[in-house]
């Protein structure tokens, strides 16, 4: 177990049961302790009310410069849509070898797609784009194994595909990561 | 993803640039980002990228004119326009300036995806063509030209010149002497090596037929011209085309090829369009086509329009120290083909051809060894499995001797070594011709 901690940061209104099993599942992938802690920014000022949507590059930002310095990496949690200028949407995004990552989950529950509530697969969809952003802070690149939690994941059902895991090479690449950390 | 590929993102706004940016670097591309299209047109001329992504709007210069910047540095460059104001008119004046695609922000992240991943696609695919280009540049280039001659040298420094330029080329040289071989190498070594060679045998064609296999004809235009179609000249349209054996066209093509020559235009038969087409005209002959001027059977205006270079094939007896090379070449050749595991020649047969005259020149050596292969004992080339008729072996051998051991050796393995046949050949009897292969020590398995 790494003696660093990776910070889970939550703005909004979340349950402490999700935010809970978040923190486990990553720690028990990552082998890493999870902190959570619970950040106030006044998200009036990264709407923008033409795109009705909020800048995930400005928030990225933000949970970088102000949330991440006493842990090894952060990740803030948001429950808004995010959107980047050049896309129409985001789930998260990291710094590649960066420190921080965001990841929301207003796209990854059911309901959004007008299909029934299942608190069980949000969870399971935000651990993934959790991991996965997470990985991407650690330098891992986009993988093409269907299974890996690297992959690319546009739309739900990609998220649904993969599974929490790493594959045996970014696993590897992780570790060898890890060890130099 | 075999190779890493390279995308420069040039977008005025930083917030764009920082988006792509993270985004396709998490693909694992290679990434550099310019804030102008100057910017990027300096970062081009010192490094390449296989993937412009730039932004329409720009202050200062465009994207569009970047784009025809970019196309004019370097033309594969794969440029993806990208706007948030589309309209009709940029979106087709870009694809008609080059452009790969246009997309308007913000897309869709499966589609900024899937239009990346099709450019890479296009990128290998051009890069793939590039490679396939150079290796169909060498097939086809002098490799099949073999021979380390003064003479053969001397015609391969001329080929190697004259293909750069566009001037006629007439190559002479007896039968068999590879004179397509040197028009392939020729065309292969020009800048028109990605077009066709179309190839023609004016000998084997009667007037008539050359006319409409040259020019082409409309459907209709003689009986059995049932479709329209294309005339070698026009097929050649960018490439070459050799006319092999022009000394034998008749005095009405020898006006009608002058005329194509000079203008680079033509009718097809039955037809009253005329044609253009851009061709390079290489011809090949036996004939001394300077004597048929002389003679009043070739045209001088068309001799002259088409002697603008001379190549000189020289036959094989010329050059017969090219000989063993020839034999190791068409050995490799047909036991590659054959499936069969590479032969030996025999020192004395190797001799034996070095000394015969090739009045068929490297079609007769190729042929005889072919032959040799396929009737062979698979291990080696003896004299026995060559066909060679000893009046056509060099003259040099002046003793009577030696001729006479030649001539019996060869008589004995014409039938088989059958002492009463080969004695009736040779008009002497069975006891004379055993003490002549007493004499010269002559066996069966010796050559």
């Amino acid at each position: 177990m790494n003696n660093q901690h990776i910070t889970i940061v939550s703005f909004g209104h979340f349950e402490n049961y999700f935010l809970n099993s978040i923190a486990t599942e990553v720690a028990q992938i990552l082998h890493f302790t999870v902190k959570i802690k619970e950040g106030h920014i006044d998200l009036s000022d990264f709407y923008d009310p033409f795109r009705r949507q909020y800048d995930g590059n400005k928030l990225l930002k933000i949970i970088d410069a102000e949330y991440s310095s006493d842990s090894y990496r952060t990740i803030g949690l948001f429950n808004v849509d995010l959107f980047i200028p050049i896309l129409t949407y985001i789930f998260g995004q990291a710094y590649l070898n960066g420190t921080a990552g965001i990841v929301s989950v207003y796209r990854l529950s059911n309901e959004r797609y007008n299909l029934a509530i299942d608190d069980d697969i949000l969870l399971e969809r935000t651990i993934k784009e959790v991991i996965h952003e997470l990985g991407h802070t650690l330098g891992l690149i986009h993988c093409h194994t269907p299974t890996c939690v690297m992959r690319s994941s546009t739309y739900v059902e990609d998220l649904d595909q993969k599974s929490f895991n790493f594959c045996s090479i970014c696993r590897e690449k992780i570790e060898s990561i890890l060890a130099d950390a | 993803m075999t190779k890493k590929i390279s995308i420069l993102v040039v977008d005025d706004e930083e917030s764009v640039r920082d988006s792509l940016y993270n985004w396709f670097i998490e693909d694992g591309y290679r990434v550099e980002c310019a804030e102008s299209a100057k910017m990027a047109l300096s970062i081009l001329e010192s490094e390449s990228f296989d993937i412009v992504l730039a932004d329409i709007k720009m202050p200062g210069m465009d994207g569009l004119e970047m784009l025809k910047r970019i196309k004019s540095l370097k033309k594969e460059t794969i440029v993806i326009v990208m706007t948030a104001f589309a309209t009709v008119d940029t979106a087709v004046q870009a694809l008609k300036d080059g452009a790969f695609d246009y997309v308007t922000k913000p897309f869709d992240p499966d589609d900024l995806s899937h239009l990346v991943r099709n450019a890479s696609k296009q990128v290998a695919l051009v890069e793939e063509n590039e490679v396939l280009k150079q290796k169909v540049a060498t097939l086809e280039s002098v490799e099949d030209i073999v021979g380390a001659s003064e003479a053969m040298q001397n015609v391969l420094r001329q080929v190697e010149s004259v293909a750069q330029s566009n001037s006629s080329v007439i190559i002479t040289g007896e039968s068999g002497t590879g004179k397509e071989l040197i028009a392939r190498a020729i065309h292969a070594n020009s800048s028109r090596k990605y077009f066709p060679l179309v190839s023609v045998h004016c000998g084997a064609l009667t007037e008539s037929l050359l006319e409409s296999e040259l020019f082409g004809h409309e459907k209709g235009a003689f009986t059995g011209a049932l479709y329209n179609r294309k005339g070698r000249f026009e097929m050649a349209d960018s490439g070459t085309i050799f006319l092999d054996e022009i000394a034998t066209i008749s005095p009405k093509m020898q006006v009608e090829l002058l005329r194509v020559l000079e203008t680079k235009s033509f009718i097809r038969v039955g037809g009253n369009k005329e044609i253009k087409s851009d061709f390079r005209v290489i011809c090949a002959t036996n004939k001394d086509l300077k004597s048929m001027v002389e003679a009043g059977s070739f045209r001088e205006d068309l001799f002259y329009r088409l002697n603008v270079v001379n190549i000189h094939v020289p036959p094989l007896r010329d050059r017969a120290g090219d000989i063993p090379i020839l034999v190791d070449f068409f050995i490799k050749k047909y036991c590659t083909s054959m499936n069969k595991p590479l032969v030996t020649i025999d020192p004395a047969a190797l001799k034996r051809l070095e000394e015969f005259k090739f009045p068929g020149n490297i079609r007769e050596l190729e042929n005889m060894i072919e032959r040799a292969i396929v009737i062979g004992n698979g291990k080696r080339i003896f004299l026995r499995d060559l066909p060679i008729e000893s009046s056509l072996i060099d003259s040099s051998i002046e003793s009577l001797d030696e001729n006479e051991k030649n001539h019996i050796y060869l008589i004995l393995n014409k039938y088989s070594w059958n002492i009463s046949r080969a004695a009736k050949a040779l008009n002497i009897d069975r006891v004379t011709l055993y003490n002549k292969i007493k004499k010269y020590n002559l066996n069966k398995n010796d050559k």
